[in-house]
């Protein structure tokens, strides 16, 4: 029930949210993080650190399915050398109701952002480089889920 | 007894060191994270340098996150990189 991917390959939404909805239920929520457009991004270049990647999300899937009823979380991460618009992340769960899944999701992607070792190295269209820092905003979000 | 770990590095710190790991050898004093980052300052002042804020990295032990005040035990593998910023 629990699936957690991470490598360059894209993701198919479509597919991956057939694979949740076939596990029963029938409230799933998704969320999608892409390279975003802020003017002058050239590329984004995402470093992780492999063996404790695997860990630290499936502690969080498995956090998020002990606390919530749910049929399904699967987890996608990409890494490697991304352009705007790209796909980032994907995560999507599964349940009998709207409110797990969505509230299960969103600790997810809160927790995904403060504790899974993956890094974003940004690219400039005038070729500055430079690595993204941690933003206040995620901590408090993430520190806000009391579980 | 001789004690041994691995160490790695990743982002900014990987970088800067010029380094994505090395074996370091331990001496019975090392208990601590911290007391491994002063080993590795003394050896290499460029170390000192890179490594001197704590509040700007994060640490690992055998995959689990530490602080600087963590024992080493008998841990194999010490990670130290920033803040993640994943997602």
């Amino acid at each position: 029930m629990i699936k957690i991917e991470v490598g360059p390959a894209d993701f198919d939404i479509g597919a991956e949210t057939l694979h949740v909805a076939g596990q029963g239920g029938g409230a799933i929520a998704s969320f999608v993080g892409q390279v975003r457009d802020d003017g002058n991004l050239a590329s984004l270049e995402l470093e992780h650190y492999p063996a404790m990647t695997q860990k630290a999300l499936g502690e969080i899937a498995e956090k998020a399915v002990s606390d919530w009823v749910l049929h399904a979380v699967t987890i996608v991460h990409r890494v490697g050398k991304l352009s705007v618009g790209d796909n980032i992340v994907l995560v999507i769960t599964g349940s009998d109701h709207r409110q797990a899944a969505i509230e299960s999701c969103s600790f997810i992607m809160d927790k995904l952002k403060t504790v899974a070792p993956f890094w974003k190295k940004e690219t400039r269209a005038d070729g500055a480089v430079k690595w993204i820092e941690e933003r206040a905003s995620d901590v408090e979000a993430s520190e806000k889920w009391k579980r | 007894m001789a004690r041994s770990i691995n160490i790695i590095y990743f982002a900014w710190v990987r970088e800067r060191l010029g380094i994505d790991q090395e074996q370091v050898s331990l001496g019975d004093e090392i208990e601590t994270i911290a007391d491994v980052l002063s080993m590795l300052g003394e050896r290499e002042a460029a170390y000192a340098d890179i490594l001197a804020d704590v509040e700007k990295l994060r640490f690992a032990l055998d995959q689990d996150y530490g602080l600087s005040t963590s024992l080493i035990g008998s841990a194999k593998e010490l990670a130290i990189f920033p803040p993640v910023t994943g997602g």
